[in-house]
C-alpha cells in the first residue's frame, strides 16, 4: 500500500514544512516514509516543491511517480506539477491563487489561504489548513496522529491556532464534497 | 530507540556527536548547512565547541588546531567550500591530523547549481589536494547509514590519523526518512604515546600498523607539526631517504588495512550474470531498477560501494570474473566508472549510465541501460532532461539543462 503526495507552491508558503509534518505523522503510525524537496536558490518567492511517499514496506527511490494527491498553492505550481497525476489522483488547489484550473478529472478547490486569513488572522497558517485537507484526502494517516505531529513541531503558544487550522482544512474538504453532491444532485 | 523521521544531514550531526566529536568549525553552504545547525544545537549541551569561522579555509584550520589539541573534530561543506579546504586537507594528510570533512555534493563546477544533487566530487575526494597522499572516502545511501558512516568516519580518522571525507550527496543529505538509531556504537579512542621522551618517544615514529602515536598538545610533550616532509622527530628533513619513506608510509598505513576499511554491500548477486555498481543516493534508484530487471528475467545484481576510497580494486576485479558485464550508475559525467575499469582491467565490459542535469535518476532510466547491457548492446548512456538517449561517446552529447 503506497501513497504518494506532492506539495507545491512558492518559497515561504510552508509547503515543505507541511510535507515534513505529514511524513512525521506517518512514521508515528508505523509506516515507512520519505520526504524530499526541491527549491530554487532564493529563500522566498522561488518555486518550491516537496514530495512524500508513505508505504508499509521499504522505500528506496525517493521521488514520486504518478502522485495520488498534488497540492498546488500557486498557478505556476499547478501548471507545472499536475501532469503525472495518477488516473484517480486528486489535484488540491488554493482556489484564489490558482484561477485557471488544469484539466484534471478530480479537482478539489479550497480557498486555503483566504480561510487562514479570515478565520485565524494570518496567511501563515495556510500550510496547516492545506495539511488538514491533505489528511482528509489521502485517508491513510490517522487524523489524531497528524494533530500530534503538528503540535510537536510548532511553537507551543501557536498550538491552539494550528489545531484550528487543521480542522478548517479537514472541514473544507467535507464542505467541498457536500457542495459538489448538491450541484450534482 | 523508537523510529522517527530524520534528515540525512541531521543524522550526520547526531552520529558525529555519538562518536565523540566535540569541536565543529564551519561556514554554512547549501546543501550542507543542516549539519552545522545540528552541531550548533548539540555541541554546547555536551561541553563541546561550535564555531562559525569567516570562511571555509579558516574553518579547516580551526578544526586541525582543535584536533591537535586532542578533540575529535568535524567540518562540513559542499563543492565550492571543499575546494577552498583542499590545501589544509593536504596538510592534515602530511601532518597526520585526524579530521572528518563532510562534503554534501551539489552540481558543480564552481557555484554550479547550489540546491541540486550531484555526485561529481568523487575524484576531488581522492585527488583534490596536491601531492602523493592516501585518503579515506565513504558514501552513505540512507539516513540511517549517514549516521553509521559519520561514526565510522570519526573512528577511521582517529584510527589512521588521516583526513576522512564523508562523501554525502544532496539526495541523502536533504532526504528525510524513517530511521531507528542504534542504542550503542563502537568508538575508537585516539592512541597516546606509549613511552616518555627519556625512553626514546618520537611523535612521528610509526607503530606496528605504520600509524604514529602523536601526543596531543597540552599533554606534556613538546610536539613540532609541519607540512614539510619530516622524520620521526616531526622536524623537516631534506633527505631523499626520509622523503621516500614518509610518502610510502602515508600510503601503506591505509593500503595495508584495506580489509579493515573497505565495505561494499551486495544485493541479488547469488546467481547474477550482470552487475550494477553504484553508490550514495543514486544506489537507491539503481536498487529499484535492478529489482525490476529481475522481475523481467534478467539475472542482475548490485554491488554498492560504501567505501569509495581506498577503492575496492580486489572486490571489483573478482566481480568481473563472476559476471559478463558491469554497469556503473553515477550522477555525474563519469568518474567512478574509470576506477572500475582500472580495477577490472579488461576482464569484462564496463558500461556507464551517467546523468548530470540537476535531476536524480528515475528507475526506468537505469533499467533501460540494464536491458541493453544484458542484450550486449555496446553503448554508453547519458540521461538527458529532454529524455533518455544513448550515444557512442558522452563527449558528443550536450546537456540541455534542467527544467526544475
Amino acid at each position: 500500500m503506497r501513497k504518494q503526495l506532492r506539495l507545491s507552491g512558492s518559497g515561504g508558503q510552508g509547503v515543505i514544512t507541511a510535507a515534513i509534518i505529514f511524513a512525521e505523522a506517518a512514521v508515528s503510525e508505523g509506516f515507512d516514509a520519505v520526504q524530499s524537496q526541491s527549491y530554487g536558490p532564493e529563500a522566498r518567492g522561488g518555486a518550491s516543491k516537496s514530495e512524500v511517499i508513505i508505504d508499509d514496506g521499504k522505500i528506496f527511490h525517493p521521488h514520486v511517480h504518478c502522485p495520488d494527491v498534488v497540492l498546488a498553492m500557486t498557478q505556476k505550481a499547478a501548471d507545472k506539477y499536475f501532469s503525472d497525476l495518477s488516473s484517480d489522483g486528486i489535484l488540491l488547489l488554493d482556489s484564489d491563487l490558482v484561477p485557471n484550473v488544469p484539466d484534471v478529472s478530480n479537482v478539489v478547490r479550497i480557498p486555503i489561504t483566504r480561510l487562514a486569513v479570515e478565520k485565524l488572522g494570518k496567511s501563515l497558517f495556510a500550510n496547516i489548513v492545506a495539511l488538514g485537507a491533505l489528511a482528509h484526502l489521502t485517508n491513510l494517516v490517522d487524523f489524531d496522529a497528524v494533530k500530534k505531529a503538528v503540535a510537536h513541531r510548532v511553537p507551543s503558544h501557536t498550538i491552539d491556532q494550528n489545531m484550528q487550522a487543521l480542522q478548517i482544512g479537514w472541514d473544507a474538504v467535507e464542505d467541498f464534497y457536500n457542495y459538489e453532491e448538491k450541484i450534482a444532485g | 530507540m523508537s523510529a522517527r523521521l530524520m534528515q540525512g544531514n541531521e543524522a550526520v550531526a547526531e552520529g558525529a556527536l555519538k562518536a565523540g566529536v566535540r569541536f565543529f568549525g564551519g561556514y554554512p553552504i547549501t546543501p550542507s548547512t543542516e549539519i552545522a545547525e545540528g552541531m550548533a544545537k548539540l555541541l554546547p549541551k555536551v561541553g563541546g565547541t561550535f564555531i562559525q569561522m569567516e570562511d571555509e579555509i579558516a574553518s579547516m584550520g580551526v578544526v586541525l588546531g582543535a584536533s591537535l589539541a586532542g578533540r575529535k573534530v568535524l567540518t562540513a561543506s559542499s563543492g565550492p567550500g571543499i575546494s577552498l579546504k583542499q590545501e589544509l586537507i593536504g596538510y592534515a594528510a602530511a601532518a597526520e591530523i585526524p579530521v572528518v570533512i563532510v562534503n554534501v555534493q551539489r552540481v558543480g563546477p564552481s557555484t554550479g547549481q547550489p540546491t541540486a544533487p550531484s555526485q561529481s566530487d568523487v575524484m576531488q575526494a581522492r585527488w583534490g589536494t596536491h601531492g602523493d597522499h592516501s585518503i579515506i572516502a565513504i558514501s552513505p545511501w540512507s539516513v540511517r547509514e549517514a549516521f553509521d558512516l559519520a561514526v565510522d568516519a570519526v573512528n577511521l580518522a582517529e584510527r589512521f590519523r588521516t583526513p576522512v571525507i564523508l562523501l554525502m550527496d544532496e539526495i541523502v543529505g536533504h532526504l528525510r526518512e524513517r530511521v531507528e538509531l542504534p542504542e550503542s556504537i563502537e568508538i575508537y579512542e585516539r592512541r597516546k604515546p606509549k613511552s616518555t621522551r627519556a625512553e626514546g618517544y618520537q611523535p612521528y615514529k610509526p607503530d606496528e600498523d605504520l600509524v604514529p602515536n602523536i601526543a596531543n598538545f597540552g599533554e606534556g610533550f613538546h610536539i613540532h607539526v609541519t607540512g614539510l616532509i619530516h622524520d620521526e622527530t616531526g622536524f623537516p628533513v631534506g633527505s631523499p631517504k626520509v622523503t621516500e619513506e614518509s610518502i610510502r608510509r602515508l600510503h601503506e598505513k591505509i593500503d595495508r588495512a584495506g580489509d579493515e576499511i573497505i565495505k561494499v554491500e551486495e544485493s541479488f548477486m547469488d546467481d547474477a550474470e550482470f552487475a550494477v555498481v553504484s553508490f550514495g543516493g543514486t544506489a537507491r534508484t539503481a536498487y529499484e531498477a535492478v529489482a525490476e530487471a529481475r522481475n523481467r528475467g534478467i539475472k542482475i545484481g548490485m554491488v554498492r560501494l560504501i567505501t569509495i576510497f581506498p577503492f575496492a580494486d580486489k572486490i571489483l576485479n573478482d566481480l568481473a570474473s563472476r559476471v559478463k558485464g558491469i554497469l556503473v550508475a553515477e550522477l555525474n559525467y563519469g568518474q567512478v566508472v574509470n576506477e572500475v575499469r582500472r580495477a577490472v582491467n579488461g576482464k569484462c565490459p564496463v558500461k556507464l549510465c551517467a546523468k548530470y542535469n540537476m535531476q536524480i535518476f528515475e528507475p526506468e532510466e537505469i533499467l533501460k541501460a540494464i536491458e541493453d547491457l544484458a542484450a550486449n548492446q555496446d553503448q554508453t548512456y547519458t540521461v538527458h532532461s529532454t529524455g533518455f538517449e544513448k550515444v557512442k561517446d558522452p563527449e558528443e552529447v550536450e546537456n540541455t539543462g534542467g527544467d526544475d
